[in-house]
């Protein structure tokens, strides 16, 4: 991605639409040509039957591949969203403040458990964000994950992802 | 008149302090089901059912049929809040219901919602009362052709939606169908596009996807304005409930129109998803405010709620009728029979007149219950939206978690749904239609192992789509819906007689 | 458990029907030497309403209702790809005693035909519950009164013109009706459904030929006259003679081998484990499914689903599960269904 810098005045710098339109094009082409190529090799003929496996697929990526390259070749060449803002530097700030400490809790989910991470991901989020006292933010973040236990694990009987902590404490 | 008789010996055998109780109970917690993403209808009922082993077999079924609906209901209340859809066929409520909400209008689409779920659902359950037989034979008339129609026409009835790049709507809708294909293939059992990667074999579940793209993408959305959630503003009280009534009766087309759509679809295995989205394709098309759809219409709520509760509650007689699921949750039901010791089928109204009309006594009572219910609960729901930003937001974020991860018990889904997030964000700032992409992953595999299984006993020759009226007729509606922007066009031409050269003929055909 | 459970539910969410629950009188320890020490998970490798998530669902069942258990019992179903998810879930849970999977013939079909890494020997075997036998159905407009004139029908109409429908591909339903070709010379188009009960439907409604479902799948459309059994794909007769329409019952359907039609072909619906557990955490289950066999709710299903009640566990299972993949091989093989 381009640091374009469109927009009036050096303060907003900024990403273009029309970089982000391109990036993402040019992922949908590769994306359809892998589609075509698995495809191909399933079989992606008309049969004695009908359709093979990878027929649809096949005319699918193509369709994928066709209409990204299209859409490439106008956000390079086009003259239509030229100059317009995909996002100010500004505003994707409080984006990655939200998208990070999501990955953070995936990761957390994946190895410490869904309740552990959920208690720590809520707590942390309101104290960081909220500036809610570190007592509440816990209190509500393990309130928040005791609740869901005691629906999920004891009323349903749904098993959710469980870590050592829970291992430990022998659930 | 023997249904009245028995309809009001089935009244009889459901009301009991016992029955109401369950009732009360089963509904309260489909709503909680429903509300949940990821936990379905399906899967609550399918939890359940050992529990109702100790009951008697009406009450059983009683509280299962309550769970269900308790779950057709609150399948609404997210995505009119957090634009999640706590059921796939909530995803069609979200275009309008979460633009009503971010007016401050919360309330007002919540009614609407409930509201006309309990219509479509009455509707349906009349027609159960008195048109079963008749109704049940319709549903064997169907085959692979007629299912492929079916869903054809629902494509059909959708597209045109966005208003960007053609190009951008193709591709939205091609990935869905790329993504609905993953997997196994269920006509040739071969495994398609999973590169060797044991996570790829079950494929894409259409529900990671949605809480992905939308919520998750809504949220980081949301955050480029700061941190709040819009809407929290709007009154909150009981009097939206009757003001919001008030509007409804305008709407009568679009909900009979809706009605008729889900009743369709819920007997022929097409199921409350395709209903939904069918049917507020078919009222942005008809309705003199279509273009305005997408920015908080109650037409646009209305629609889709009425065909889903229809859809999902006409499922239930195929069920009783033939035996055969009009949709998973019913799959999961019929099972619950055999297990109390009953035989779903066309004997079932004979053998067993008092489970039959005890359950459908009870339809009528659970959706009145049901309605009482979420009714008081509105002010609660919108509620939810004052609760600070820094509180909801990350419960929201696990939320949508545990939904990804209880759809098939993989936390390799929780990661999709955040990748999907990211997409959804990404997508809608340029352009990309969200709507055409979901409908394509959910019936995408449907359509075209019907299309396969059709070919198959056509071998090969896809005459076998105009092989009988029936299927005929359905393909050519499709057809006449895709080109219905064209069309119209031409009838309002020759209305104005300004344009005497079109042949009469086409313009006539398209009027069935 | 039940009551139990429905008991907090009450608590919860108002004591409306504080009435509906019985109390659970505490259930007698069995005196085993393992027990589970946290809730059991039992996997069906299919979807939702198939028939061995019924069979899951209703055992289930009997164990909530007759308290055989201490520990919750979890169903989950793990259907992808043809069930290989739920196969290398328990594979990858090696030593793992609280987690147990119900089979169908995908144990053997699901690796033979798409290769995915496993087989039964990764997994521990438990029990076999009971065997599902498949019969030939007809619709009961058509002519045909017994297995050869159908054929001898397919055989006239020419190869192709007459379809049979089965659930999904290179499984057992596709594999019967290979057999069924190549022990009679005749050709089906073969379509392929989702499930058991769609499959009956589109037989009933007429949209194909003949189907070869279990009888469960096919019993409710028989007994409102909508179906007719030609022929069971066993050696012997199915032993159920109490009548389940006004003149049959399930006894009175020939064998096919009776008719000169000499395929047999039944299918497993057993328990296994993870590997790597001892063999008391094996005989913890083998006793919970023996307990489950004497109740008589159990007895009443496996009638009506006219199922083969052998039960074996020990080396006769395993013998029979090693006897049962060779036949499978050999005939995926001879269909042309091994993958590549």
């Amino acid at each position: 991605m381009e640091n374009g810098n469109h927009s009036e005045g050096s303060a907003n710098r900024s990403i273009s639409t029309r970089a982000v339109d391109a990036t993402v094009a040019a992922v949908l082409i590769v994306f359809g040509a892998v589609i075509m190529y698995s495809s191909y090799q399933l079989g992606a003929g008309w049969g004695a039957e009908g359709p093979q496996s990878g027929y649809f697929p096949f005319y699918i990526g193509l369709m994928i591949l066709i209409s990204a390259a299209v859409t490439l070749y106008q956000s390079v060449l086009g003259k239509a969203d030229r100059g317009k803002v995909f996002v100010e530097y500004e505003q994707l700030k409080p984006v990655f403040k939200m998208l990070a400490p999501t990955l953070v809790y995936v990761l957390g989910v994946q190895l410490l458990g869904i309740y552990v991470a959920s208690t720590i991901f809520i707590a942390g989020f309101m104290r960081i964000m909220g500036k809610y006292s570190w007592l509440k933010s816990l209190l509500v973040g393990g309130g928040v994950s005791v609740f869901f236990f005691w629906m999920f694990e004891r009323q349903f009987l749904v098993p959710l992802h469980k870590g050592p902590i829970e291992a430990w404490l022998g659930f | 008149m023997e249904e009245i008789t028995s309809l009001l010996h089935g009244f009889q055998v459901a009301l009991s302090w016992y029955n109401i109780g369950l009732m009360f109970l089963g509904i309260i917690l489909g709503v909680i089901i429903g509300v949940l993403p990821g936990l379905g209808g399906a899967n609550g009922v399918a939890i359940l059912l050992p529990l109702t082993f100790a009951m008697p077999n009406t009450s059983a079924i009683i509280m299962l049929s309550c769970i269900y609906w308790g779950a057709l209901f609150g399948g609404a209340i997210t995505s009119v809040l957090f634009n999640i859809p706590g059921e796939p066929w909530s995803v069609a409520t979200t275009f309008d219901g979460y633009p009503m909400a971010q007016r401050g209008q919360a309330g007002a689409a919540l009614t609407a919602a409930f509201t006309s779920s309990f219509v479509g659902a009455l509707v349906a359950v009349i027609m159960i009362t008195f048109l079963a037989p008749l109704v049940a034979k319709f549903a064997l008339r169907f085959g692979p052709p007629e299912f492929f129609s079916v869903y054809l026409l629902t494509f059909c009835s959708f597209v045109g939606m966005g208003k960007g790049s053609p190009f951008k709507i193709l591709a939205a809708m091609m990935i869905g169908f790329a993504l609905a294909a993953v997997g196994m293939d269920t006509v040739t059992g071969q495994l398609r596009m999973t590169f060797g990667f044991t996570e790829l074999l079950r494929g894409f579940d259409f529900l990671v996807a949605v809480i992905g793209l939308f919520g998750i993408g809504e949220i980081l959305l949301t955050m480029e304005e700061g941190l709040a959630f819009k809407g929290e503003t709007g009154k909150i009280n009981l009097r939206i409930v009757l003001q919001t009534w008030a509007q409804l009766p305008k709407f009568w087309i679009t909900s009979l129109r809706s009605c008729l759509v889900g009743c369709w679809m819920g007997i022929t295995p097409g199921g409350a998803t395709p209903a939904s989205f069918m049917s507020y394709g078919l009222a942005k098309k008809f309705s003199k405010d279509g273009d305005k759809f997408g920015t908080g219409q109650v037409e646009g709520v209305v629609a889709p709620e009425t065909a889903a509760h229809a859809a999902g509650t006409s499922a239930l007689l195929p069920m009783l009728a033939l035996g055969i699921p009009g949709s998973p949750t019913a799959a999961v039901l019929l099972g619950g029979l055999l297990i109390w010791g009953l035989q779903p089928g066309p004997l079932l109204f004979v053998e067993q007149a008092d489970f039959v009309w005890g359950l459908i006594a009870s339809m009528y009572l659970g959706n009145i219950a049901g309605l009482i219910v979420v009714l008081t609960m509105v002010p609660l729901f919108a509620a939810i939206l004052r609760i600070p930003f820094s509180i909801i937001a990350p419960v929201i974020i696990v939320i949508c978690s545990i939904g990804a991860y209880t759809v098939h018990n993989a936390m390799f889904d929780v990661w999709l749904m955040v990748l999907f997030g990211v997409v959804g964000y990404v997508f809608k700032k340029l352009d990309y239609p969200l709507a055409p992409l979901v409908l394509a992953l959910v019936l995408g595999d449907k359509a075209e192992d019907s299309f396969r299984q059709a070919m198959l006993v056509g071998q090969g020759d896809l005459t076998i789509f105009w092989s009988n009226g029936l299927v005929g007729s359905i393909v050519t509606l499709a057809l006449v819906m895709l080109f219905w922007p064209v069309i119209s066009k031409v009838l309002a031409r020759l209305r104005s007689g300004r344009l005497n050269g079109v042949p009469e003929g086409r313009a006539a055909s398209t009027e069935q | 458990m039940t009551p139990k459970l429905l008991n907090r539910v009450t608590t919860v969410f108002g004591g409306a029907v504080v009435g509906a629950v019985a109390l659970a009188a505490a259930a007698p320890a069995a005196l085993a030497a393992w027990e589970p020490t946290k809730s059991v998970e039992f996997i069906i490798p299919a979807g939702t309403g198939g028939g061995a998530d019924q069979m899951a669902r209703f055992m289930q069942g009997v164990i909530v209702k007759n308290k055989l258990m201490k520990q919750p019992l979890v169903v989950i179903n793990k259907a992808g790809g043809a069930g290989a998810e739920g196969f290398l879930d328990v594979k990858s849970s090696k030593g793992e005693p609280h987690k147990i999977i119900i089979t169908l013939s995908n144990l053997f079909t699901t690796p033979l035909a798409t290769g995915v890494p496993f087989n039964w020997k990764d997994l521990t075997p438990v029990a076999m519950l009971a065997l599902d036998q498949f019969v030939l159905w007809v619709h009961n407009d058509t002519p045909y009164k017994g297995p050869t004139d159908y054929i001898a029908a397919a055989k006239a109409a020419g190869p192709g013109k007459f379809k049979m429908a089965g659930t999904g591909s290179k499984q057992e339903d596709q594999i019967i009706t290979v057999g069924l070709e190549k022990a009679t010379g005749t050709k089906f188009s073969y379509i392929p459904f989702k499930g058991g009960g769609d499959v009956a439907v589109q037989l009933v409604g007429k949209h194909v030929d003949s189907t070869v479902n279990n009888p469960i799948e096919a019993v409710a459309q028989w007994r409102a006259g909508n179906l007719r059994p030609l022929c069971v794909f066993d050696d012997q007769r199915m032993p159920y003679k109490a009548k389940v329409t006004a003149t049959m019952s399930w006894n009175d359907i020939p064998t096919c081998k009776e008719s000169g039609v000499n395929i047999d072909y039944v299918m497993l619906r057993g328990i296994f484990m993870p590997a790597g557990v001892t063999q008391e955490q094996v005989n913890y289950y083998v006793d919970l499914f023996k307990k489950v066999r004497e109740t008589p709710d159990w007895k009443e299903f496996m009638e009506k689903g006219a199922f083969n009640q052998s039960f074996m566990t020990g080396p006769d299972y395993v013998k029979w599960v090693e006897k049962a993949e060779n036949t499978h091989r050999d005939l995926m093989k001879e269909a042309g269904f091994l993958a590549k």
